[in-house]
Order: structure tokens, then sequence, then C-alpha cells
């Protein structure tokens, strides 16, 4: 096969050639034990020896830790040993995490269990290891713990005053990170500016909930030395490295093992200390030790995300162009970076994607990292993306208002236009090739905004406050090495994929990206099939264990279609050749004259079936003796793949959100919401619309509903699902997505991510949704999540 | 803290008898006690459905009936609705829709769909809402498991009326 791979030459954008399946709504190969409830999660695996953890979790928002007595513990029925922070300490380096690439980044040292002070509510203090997980809780029942309160700085708006408690005092004081990008002359745009405006946003401190909780269980076994980690992993091989590393073994001697993950969403992609103690007590004790987080600790020790407040300012000409945005945004992580990603990288995005949809000239923006005494805040779905999204798309909307120009009509002005591709972004972002005025022109073919503005008038009229929103965002997918890697952090921002024909035709590919429902399996099955020539249902996909995949990333930042996609299509595409180097000898041909279609080698030219796959692997594996001495006869190919010309495929979109706020409960009721985005090339349309959809709905949740709420000294209040709110299915509206396609050339197969797109967007087309309904009533509100208590203090219904 | 009681159930068709601690919720019991590990618990308080089963023909929680007080009764996980065939048309209207991401809340969903099937066969797309409101969902945006349950409430409504 001498010819040069297009994607035209592969018929990737084509649905009508045989065994096409990229763009196709195949449906998921794994979903019917899924619904069959025979999925195998991390809890439902058991081991022979099998023993449970269960933590005493500090009471205590700062505290020192006087003295622990395990002796009442210990004689609890069932219990097995009782493990303190120094204990651990003896198998298990600490980890302190910070980014070489985030100048002047600083953290302190973090270890399984804390050594001398407890520094938030919800620390794992003690581990009670039991022969049942009730047991165990008996035995920290048991524990005599002597804390020793401190005063607790919880308030990040006062982190960096002077009185402020210094979190950790080797550090000096609790300035974690701080970075300021600027272009242009943004004090020369202000001072000729026609109109300013300015805001201050919240954005809610929220956590991803994913309904399966923490999991692990690790096995170190004796007799070889080997650490097996069942694990709800998004990175199984990164965390390999993170066990290995931290409990001083060869990396080859640990092996990670993720089957079904019931939900990840960024929360199951960072080193807990909790999970690192499973680790090295199955270390000391040399069985297995399982650790599954119940929903009370998962609301104090799961990561939360997104406590900001941001200050932000537009300035624009009188024909309502934008000249500068200039934006100071604060953030507080709790007492630790969160180990290896960081917790600065959400306030760093922030500063990479504000303003990012719009061509202006001048940008300032700020980003203030703190420590704090609560929870660790790290990445979660979408990583500043709404909070940029919330901030750049306020102060759009408020720049229309203070010009009399529509929403739709502002955006038309400033949106980057299509064919200014590539370019880069006065945040210093390089865009490849984006499609805003696409996407809003598909949007408003589906938004039927005549009818809904004739019904808001009509409505208000009757006293009914409807709103209109919309919100423009970038999405950024595809990460190199320069997300983490530069930084020092050993994730992988490579894939890859290996592809193997068995006798009978049929085909199974190992990839390193993992599966957590979003339909990687499927996407990489379909992907296999196009690529080599077999019906899609020949194709078995193995992911989630790092000892038979190739070495990767795993799931993060929308890169499995895209990096994980590109790595299957390269490889699949190999196994083709090489199948057809074999046919070619067998049937006395050049290969150049094969093809592979559904199963079969069939004459290129006439499509006529020559032989099929079965009958070639029966004879490479069982009759080698009847083919050429020195034909290469491998029917299997590894491909690696990484993004070479762009640091990220940027992504874009836009959604609108059609809302009615009741005014005198302050409650928002969301009557429809449309999306439309731009991955690239779609596999199947059919996942990227659900996961869109799901996207929004967690997008939707912090816009309305969750909240992590702390009193003020520093007590997590919203620990049960009964006081956090997540959305439920009486109140989503229906969700209408579009697609625009515009397909990255970095790669064969052109794919971006999509998993982020719905939450990216959807809080800021519902702010401005509620601001529109409230227009009239002259009311803002600019602090997620918008609760009715917030809405009606706007309203000054209540103080 | 630790009275154990002795219980007699059918669970999925088949008798089982266990000495149970008093404390032991429905759900452990199926799933560290039988091995059935298709319910789920993700929130322990009766709040998020992902324990839904079947006890004497009603949808409950398994994560607030104790094992204790079911001496008797006759239990159905979806480990069970599954070999039984009762609903094979709605799994597979779930899997055609993709209703199911990382299907972890889909058993106990699945239950509750049931229960819709069984008692609501003319219930709206609003009604469908409304009755699987007690079943969380972080992943899907709940509009493709209503669409597979509003798929399945019409064609059997339709195979009725034929
Ligand atoms: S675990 Fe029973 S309802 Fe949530
Ligand atoms: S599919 Fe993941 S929680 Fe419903």
């Amino acid at each position: 096969m001498n010819e040069i791979v297009t994607p035209r030459s592969l018929g990737l954008s084509r649905e009508d050639l045989p065994n096409s399946y990229i763009g196709r709504a195949v449906p998921r190969p794994n979903a019917r034990k899924l619904v069959e409830g025979r999925a195998t999660y991390t809890d439902d695996v058991s081991l022979p020896r099998l023993v449970h953890a269960a933590f005493l979790r500090s009471p205590h928002a700062h505290a020192r830790i006087v003295s622990i007595d395990t002796s009442a513990a210990l004689d609890v029925p069932g219990v097995v040993r009782v493990f303190t922070g120094a204990e651990l300490a003896k198998v298990c380096d600490p980890w302190v995490a910070v980014l070489a690439h985030l100048k002047g980044m600083k953290s302190a040292p973090q270890y399984p269990l804390p050594l001398e002070r407890a520094t938030w509510q919800g620390e794992a203090v003690v581990a009670v290891v039991a022969d049942t997980r009730a047991a165990a809780e008996d035995g920290v029942a048991a524990l005599a713990v002597l804390f020793d309160p401190l005063p607790a700085q919880v308030d990040m708006e006062t982190a960096l005053r002077p009185d402020a408690v210094i979190i950790h005092p080797e550090l000096g004081d609790n300035l974690v990170f701080t970075r300021t990008a600027e272009t242009g002359d943004v004090a020369a745009a202000f001072a000729s500016a026609h109109k300013i405006v300015e805001a201050t946003f919240h954005t809610g401190r929220h956590t991803g909930v994913t309904l399966e909780p923490r999991s692990i269980i690790a096995d170190y076994n004796r007799a070889d030395g080997t650490l097996t980690v069942h694990h709800s992993t998004q990175a199984p091989h990164m965390m390999q490295n993170v066990f290995a590393t931290q409990l001083r073994m060869p990396e080859g001697d640990v092996r990670v093992i993720c089957k079904d993950v019931g939900g990840s969403y960024g929360i199951k992609v960072h080193v807990y200390p909790d999970e690192m103690a499973v680790a090295c007590m199955s270390r000391i004790m040399g069985r297995p030790v399982k650790f599954i987080a119940d929903r009370f600790e998962a609301f104090g020790s799961d990561i939360h995300a997104r406590d900001h407040r941001i200050t932000g300012r537009l300035a624009v000409d009188a024909e309502g162009r934008f000249l500068a945005f200039d934006i100071d945004d604060l953030t507080g992580i709790g007492p630790y970076s969160v180990y290896p990603r960081t917790s600065a990288v959400e306030g760093n995005q922030v500063v990479n994607l504000c303003g990012g949809p719009y061509a202006f000239g001048a940008y300032r923006c700020t980003t203030t990292v703190v420590l704090q005494n609560k929870s660790p805040t790290c990445q979660y779905r979408a990583v500043g993306h709404p909070i940029a999204t919330a901030v750049t798309e306020g102060l759009v909307d408020l720049a229309a208002e203070a010009l009399g120009l529509d929403p739709v009509a502002i955006r038309r002005k400033n949106l980057i236009r299509d064919d200014a591709y590539p370019c880069t972004s006065p945040a210093g972002m390089r865009f490849e090739g984006l499609s805003h005025h696409a996407s809003l022109d598909k949007l408003l073919d589906m938004v039927p905004l005549e009818r809904i503005r004739a019904d808001q008038a009509e409505q208000r009229r009757k006293g009914v406050y409807r709103g209109l929103g919309f919100a423009s965002f970038i999405e950024l997918t595809n990460p190199s090495p320069f997300m983490y890697g530069i930084g020092g952090a050993k994730i992988s921002a490579q894939d890859g994929c290996t592809v193997r024909m068995d006798p009978d035709g049929s085909v199974v590919a190992l990839s390193g990206v993992t599966e957590q429902g979003q339909g990687t399996e499927a996407i990489l099955a379909q992907i296999v099939a196009h690529g080599v020539g077999v019906p899609v249902a020949k194709v078995k996909v193995v992911t989630g264990d790092t000892q038979t995949t190739p070495y990767g990333g795993g799931t993060w930042a929308c890169r499995g279609a895209g990096i994980g996609g590109e790595a299957a299509l390269q490889s699949a595409i190999a196994l083709k050749e090489q199948i057809l180097q074999v046919a070619g000898a067998m049937l006395q041909a050049q290969p150049s004259s094969l093809d592979i279609i559904m199963g079969e080698v069939v004459d290129r030219a006439t499509g006529q079936s020559r032989m099929p796959l079965s009958e070639l692997g029966r004879i490479v594996y069982y009759r080698g003796d009847t083919l050429p001495k020195d034909l290469a006869r491998e029917l299997v190919q590894t491909r690696h793949y990484i993004t070479k010309e762009y640091p990220f495929a940027f992504t874009n979109g836009i959604q609108a959100s059609w809302l009615e706020v009741d005014i005198e409960t302050g409650i928002v009721k969301l009557l429809e919401h449309w999306c439309v985005e731009d991955c690239g090339r779609v596999i199947n349309p059919m996942l990227v619309d659900e996961q869109v959809r799901g996207g929004i709905v967690q997008g939707i949740g912090g816009a309305l509903y969750e909240h992590c709420i702390y009193n003020k000294d520093g007590q997590l209040l919203t620990t049960t699902l009964a006081d956090y709110l997540v959305p439920m299915a009486a109140e989503m509206p229906d969700m209408h997505v579009g697609h625009v396609e515009t397909p990255t050339q970095e790669s064969l197969l052109g794919a971006k991510g999509a998993g982020e797109a719905g939450t990216a967007g959807a809080p800021a087309a519902i702010m401005n949704a509620i601001n529109d309904a409230l227009g009239p009533l002259s009311a803002k509100v600019f602090a997620q999540p918008f609760t009715p208590e917030r809405i009606l203090k706007a309203l000054g219904t209540i103080a | 803290m630790n009275r154990r009681i002795d219980v007699s159930l059918t669970v999925n068709g088949e008798k089982v008898s266990r000495s149970v601690d008093t404390r032991t919720h429905l759900i452990d019991f199926l799933r560290s006690e039988l091995g059935l590990t298709g319910a789920h618990t993700a929130c322990e308080h009766g709040v998020c459905g992902a324990c839904t089963v079947r006890v004497d023909g009603d949808a409950v929680r398994g994560c607030l009936v104790m094992a204790a007080s079911l001496d008797g009764a006759v239990v159905e996980t979806i480990e069970g609705l599954s070999d039984t065939g009762e609903i094979r048309d709605l799994q597979a209207a779930f899997v055609a829709r993709n209703a199911s991401q990382c299907g972890y809340c889909t058993p106990g969903m699945l239950v509750s769909a049931a229960d819709i099937l069984k008692h609501a066969p003319n219930a709206s797309r609003d009604d469908i809402r409304e009755h699987i409101s007690g079943n969380y969902c972080r992943c899907t945006g709940y509009q493709a498991i209503v669409d597979a349950i509003d798929d399945v409430l019409k064609a059997r409504r339709e195979s009725e009326a034929a």
C-alpha cells in the first residue's frame, strides 16, 4: 500500500461506504452488562484475605494532633490493625504538588495521613483495618484522639492579610501562586473606551458527586513483591507511577486495574492521601485492603472545585467593539495543592480562557491562588472553563445593555471571524481553527427566537418573567505535554493502542485511554473496525489495565477521542497494511491491489472477495509452514500518538438557555436549552450528544443547586445528598444539541474533545437568561449558585 | 452492637437462609453476603435511588431496609430481572438510546422504570421525569433515559392494542 493515507482516502467523512463506522450512532458494546447489573466496579471485587479500611477524620478545620490512643479500637471484634501517619510515613515518601512552569508556585509536603496537624475538617487522620467495613467503623468509634483546635483560615479573601493564620508556617504565607497575563495597552484602552462595564462574579465551591464513590483495593503480594491496585481512577498509568514512586517500587511491579468506573468527571484523576494510605497498609500487611468512601467521606475528602471570586471589566467603543478585558481572579484551594496536577491550574485556566471567543486588543488577567482550611480543590470537569465563560459572557451582556445592543448582535460583532485562523488570542492561546460564527448561525437555526421574544413580552404583561441567555465559549482539548509534562508532572500526554488480529479474523484493541461511561470503548471499536476493515462487532476493546495496555494518559481534558482515537486509527491502518502484505503473498497479488471490507480480503478494483480474514488467520497462526519463509507475519501493531503543532486543540460552541424566574419565590424553572459545539470529527453522534447533555446538566448543577457550604469555623454543612442538591430529572429541560465540524489538521482522525462543552457554557447561559428575565425589574445576579435566596435578595424582596 | 438474627427469604427465585447482623441493610446484605453486586450504594440516605430493588413486588431503597426484617420476603434485584427477561425491552431501549453512561445509577434506574411500566402504563414524559426524580444520574442529562422509558411505554401500549 504505497499510497498516502488521508482522511478522504480513508472515507472518514463518508457514511455510505461499506465498513465506514465514523460518524455513525453505533451502540456501545459494553452497555449490555451495565443494564443487566453485571458490571465490575471496584467495590464489586472481592479477594481472599481482604480487609476493609475506615478512617477517623478530623472534626476540626485546623487542629494539632496531641495524642492517639488505639487500645480500645484494637479490642473491637474484627479489628486487625490501626495505623497512624507516622507508621505509614515509614513506607511512603511525601509529595509536593507544584508545577515548574507555574512560576513561583509553592505547596507543602503531604503524607498519606498527617503527622502533626489536621488542616481541614474531613482529613483522614487515623486508619483502622478490620475484617468488615462495619467492624472498621466500630474501631474508628473506639479510637481516642486528642486534638488541640487551632484558629482556622477559612475565608480566602483574608488569607493574605498580615493577621491571617499561616497554614504552613514553613511556606511563610498562604500564597500558592499568582500570575498576570498582559497584552496590549490595557490602561489606554480603558481610557479611550466609550463605555466600561464591570461586575464581580462568584462561582460556588462545588464537587463532582460521582455516583460511585472513590474506591480502591490495594493488594501487595509478598511472594513476588508486586502491588496490584484495583482502583476507580481515570488515569491508571499515572497512578501506577505514583504508587511506585511514593512506595519506592519499580514501576513494572505495580499494576493498576480499573474495570468499570462509576463516574469520574475529573474527581478521580488525583492522588488522595486516604487512597495512598490504603496502598501503604497493604504494603505493610501483605494482604489486600479495600476502602470505599461513603457519601459523608466523599463530601469532605473528594476534591472540590470552583471556589472563585472574580472582578471583571470590559471596555467597548461606541460601535460596541470590544477594546479590552481586565480581570482579577481569586481562588481558595484548601490547605494543600493536590498532587500531581496541582490546584493552581484552575486559576491559571481562568487567565488562559477569559475573553476567548472574541477579537479584542488589550488583555489583563490576574489569578491569585491561596490556601485555606477547607477541603482541597483541584480539577473538575471543564477546569476553569465555566468560570471564564461566566465572567466573559456576563460582561458581554452588560456591554450589550450599556450600548442598547441585542445580545446576539454584540456577539456577532465581536466573535473572532471563522476565516481568521490560525491565530493567537490576547491570552496567548493558539487557535488552529474555530467556528464561532457558523456555530452561532446553527444555534439561531435551532432557537425559535421570534417565538421566544414574543412569548417573553406577552408573559411579562401577565407578570411572568422569562429570559433567554446566550454564552459562547472555547474549550481546551487534546492536551499536549504543555499542560503538565513541562512542569515536571509524570502525566502522559501521549497514548498508545495495540491492535491484533486473532485466528478467527476478529480484532483485539488494547488502549491506554480509559472508559468512564463516555463511550471510549465504543468509539475505539468504531475507529479500529473502520481502519482495519472489519465489522464493528468483530472488535474487542480492552482498557483499564496497566499491565496489558500501552502506556498512556487515560481520561482527562478530553483526550480519549482526539489522542486515544488517533493512536487506534494509526495502529489499525498499520495492521491492515500488514494483513494485506500477508494476503498478497498468499494470493500472489500486489498488496496494493487488495483491500479489506467487512472482514474479507477483496480485490480493490472490483470489490470481489478473495479470502475471509478467518482463513488468513488460520493459515498464519496454524499453517505458517505453507507461507514464504521470510514473510513478516506479525498481525499485531502498536502506534502511539501525540499532538505536535498545537499545545491544545481548542474547540468552541455556543449555548442558549430559556427559563422562567418566579419572582415570588425566587425559583428558576428551566424551559429549554440549546447547545451547538464543534468537536471536530464526530465519531459517534449519539455518544457526543449525550456527553454534551450530561455536561450541560453538570453546568446547571453549578449554576442553580450545587454548593459546598462551610460555616465560619470551617465546618462543612453539606455532607449528605439531602443537603447538597444535584439536578434531578424533573427539573431538567429538554436539551437540543447541534454540531459544526471543524476537524483538526493535527491528526488523520481530526477529532477534538466534547466532554467539557456542556459544563463550560451552561452556567453563563443560565446567568444571562436569569438577568434577561429580571431585566424589567432592574435586578441582576452574579453569584453562583443562583439560589432562590440570592434571587430574592437581588429583587430586594428579602434583605 | 453485634446482635444477629436468622432470616430466610427468596432472592431472585432462590431460597436463602442467613444469620444477619441486625444493623445490616438490605443493600449490604445483597452485595456482601450474596455477591449480588448489581444494585449499588451511593448516598446511604434513601435519596439517590442507586440501591433500588424490589421487595414483595414493590420498588424499595435497599439502603433503608434492614435485612433482619425480611424473613419470608421475596426480593428481586437487577440480576433477577435480567434473568427472567421481564424488562428486556427496557434494557434494549437503554442500550439503543445510550441512556446509561457509567452505568452506576442504571440498575436502580431500571427498577424504578420497571415500576412505571407496571403501575403507570400511560405515563407522559413529565410523569416519567417525576417518577425517576428519586433516581440520580450524574452522567446523562436524563433525557435519553426519559426517551428510552417513553419508547418502551409506547411500544407496550401498541402491542397491547394490537
Ligand atoms: S444508596 Fe439508597 S437511595 Fe442512595
Ligand atoms: S450513568 Fe453514570 S450515574 Fe447514571
